[in-house]
């Protein structure tokens, strides 16, 4: 059975419910109020821990870390839920999230924090982390990771990864027309950029909190302040679009004449 | 001086993806005042050359091998890798497929540049090339400019009417390029049976269901069985293609009885896509911030709602029915069916 070590790299974003301004600040766009809007893990990078977590528990010796840049209280907030969720040892850098900044600089973040994990074996490791982010939304970061760690077996838009009998990784991967590519990796070491995969989120479980919440806080308490910026990007302008369109309310109308207007206007080209 | 290079991977004719951003190119060029060339890589891209032959590039670069016909990190990123250092261009235009979103910003780490993904917009002010992109899930826009080159990018379909152009004969330079060491090879893709497929990129009206479908109806019942085939049927009849709210697939992940033939593809806003459509028509949804982003690239859009405060509706949709979904999509049903 092969014993994995897997990184998984993930950061927060302010819940989706909120309503989120742009401001004009002395480093370039921000969000209004960033620090004090709640947060949560990045949707796909949780479906990547899900899944990473799924594979390791299914190869016992497998071991998941997840290496998370974002404000040390924000991170600290969003992992006492998170930390009931799977098992896994956290790896803090303690710099901004936002989405304004770029991706290669928290690229180069990530993989200098994930090449100072102390015993990781190359040819038993996945990198692991979101397709995109929900800031961002580029999905550039986790290419940049694996090109600096040199992994040129890469998948993005990954949904689901199974073991052959060989040992080599079979992964599908989203593409054009709500189609999946097949592919068939030798072995790690391997990048995934999960889309959201076909897990539900784990219930939380107290025990497997206790046990992260062991590692957790010291790793909080030393992140490595990290500086991530936007070098050499200008933003002329970052804005909500005006999106109000003037609705005209149909009521009382009976469907055989809504349905008749639909057709008409389905079918009118 | 800036120069471009139009990028793509060829399988067989272009996409129209990817004529749309080598119009995009194309016009770029036009505004900066300067030249752009066309690189390709594929098994046999002289036939996509000779598709684009008049579309007045100064250059045809081609990465050609039997090994570049896989949609394949390792060997895609090698052949974009070599035709830009091969063009020695500024500014690397690609389409947004899943061939190029997934390597463009390997290529750009190797050339010493930067990327950006889901361009929405190019722009040419004072000799300088600026894009249009948006950030936290389509909720805004951004306009930058970027002082690294080179700039790789990916440009978003819809954004530019495809090139068009008679073909000819383009003299096409070979690149060299390497491909050892590959571990990984493409077996296959999965897709569902023709007739199954309710995703489709092409189709004009984008069909969103939302949780409503699966809730109590007036008479107090489900009637998961009855929304299912008035789904189905209105997506055969109309050719429409199917998105959902997160609410809907996510009852799917979790064992919830529901519409059997979704999945976490046919999400749109939140973590789902941001499809690009004429016309939308939304049955049955609510309205919550994260999922009327996915509107947020469909030009004329309908709503059929039993709440007249519809906030997926409300001042989104030009036209919102206050009416039962169920009875509405029968009719719909029944007069496409003629």
């Amino acid at each position: 059975m092969p014993e994995y070590q897997i990184v998984v790299c993930g950061s927060i974003v302010p819940d989706p419910l909120q309503t989120l301004e742009p401001i004009s600040g002395p480093a370039g766009p921000a969000l209004k109020n960033e620090m004090m809007l709640p947060a949560w893990l990045d949707p796909w990078a949780g479906h990547a821990l899900f899944e990473a977590a799924n594979l390791a528990s299914k190869n016992p010796g497998s071991k998941v870390w997840l290496v998370a840049l974002g404000p040390k209280a924000k991170l600290q907030q969003v992992m006492m839920t998170l930390a009931q969720k799977v098992p896994f040892e956290l790896v803090a850098l303690d710099g901004p999230a936002g989405g304004f900044t770029d991706a290669s600089e928290t690229a180069a973040a990530l993989a200098e924090a994930i090449q100072a994990i102390p015993g990781l074996d190359r040819s038993r490791m996945l990198v692991f982390g979101g397709w995109e982010s929900a800031s961002r939304g580029t999905g550039t970061t986790m290419q940049i990771v694996g090109e600096i760690l040199g992994i040129t077996d890469q998948f993005q838009g990954v949904d689901e990864i199974k073991i052959e009998a060989s040992g080599a990784l079979r992964i599908l991967e989203r593409i054009e027309g709500g189609r999946h590519q097949v592919s068939l990796c030798d072995a790690p070491p391997a990048l995934l950029g999960w889309a959201t995969g076909n897990l539900p989120e784990p219930r939380n479980n107290p025990q497997v909190g206790m046990a992260n919440m062991r590692t957790i806080m010291p790793a909080l308490q030393k992140a490595k302040p990290t500086k991530v910026g936007a070098d050499g990007l200008t933003f002329s302008s970052v804005a909500v679009p005006k999106q109000a369109r003037d609705t005209k309310i149909v009521k009382d109308l009976p469907a055989d004449q809504i349905a008749a207007e639909i057709v008409e206007w389905i079918t009118n080209k | 001086m800036e120069t471009i290079l139009f990028l793509s991977p060829s399988e067989g004719a272009l996409s129209k993806n990817a004529l749309e951003a080598l119009a995009t190119a194309k016009q770029l060029a036009d505004s900066l005042g300067t030249t752009f060339s066309v690189g390709l890589w594929g098994d046999a891209p002289q036939a996509a050359a000779d598709g684009i032959a008049s579309c007045s590039a100064t250059k045809f670069l081609a990465v050609t091998g039997a090994e570049f016909a896989q949609s394949r990190y390792a060997t895609d990123a090698a052949a974009a890798e070599a035709l830009g250092r091969a063009s020695g261009a500024t500014i690397i235009i690609g389409p947004s497929c899943s061939r190029w979103n997934r390597v463009l910003a390997g290529v750009a780490h190797r050339l010493g540049g930067r990327a950006d993904s889901h361009v929405t917009g190019l722009s040419a002010s004072n000799g300088a090339p600026a894009i249009a992109r948006w950030y936290y899930r389509q909720r805004m826009e951004g306009i930058l400019t970027r002082t690294q080159r080179p700039w790789v990018l990916a440009v978003e379909s819809g954004i530019a009417p495809a090139w068009d152009g008679a073909p000819g004969t383009a003299a096409v330079e070979p690149v060299a390029c390497a491909s050892a060491g590959v571990r990984s090879n493409v077996t296959g893709i999965e897709a569902p049976a023709a007739d199954q497929q309710t995703i489709r990129p092409d189709a004009e009206l984008l069909f969103v269901t939302g949780a409503g479908w699966t809730k109590k109806q007036p008479d107090g019942q489900v009637k998961t069985e009855a929304a299912q085939k008035l789904i189905l049927d209105f997506l055969r009849l109309s050719r429409a293609s199917l998105g959902s709210t997160k609410s809907l697939v996510d009852l799917h992940g979790e064992g919830v009885a529901t519409l059997t033939f979704l999945n976490h593809m046919n999400q749109v806003g939140q973590t789902g896509s941001t499809p690009r459509h004429v016309k939308g028509l939304s049955t049955c949804c609510h309205g919550e911030e994260p999922h009327t982003v996915g509107w947020r690239f469909i030009g004329e859009r309908r709503a059929i709602s039993l709440d007249a405060g519809c906030g997926w509706a409300r001042g989104k949709a030009d036209v919102l029915y206050v009416a039962d979904a169920f009875a509405v999509m029968e009719k719909v049903n029944a007069l496409l069916a003629r």
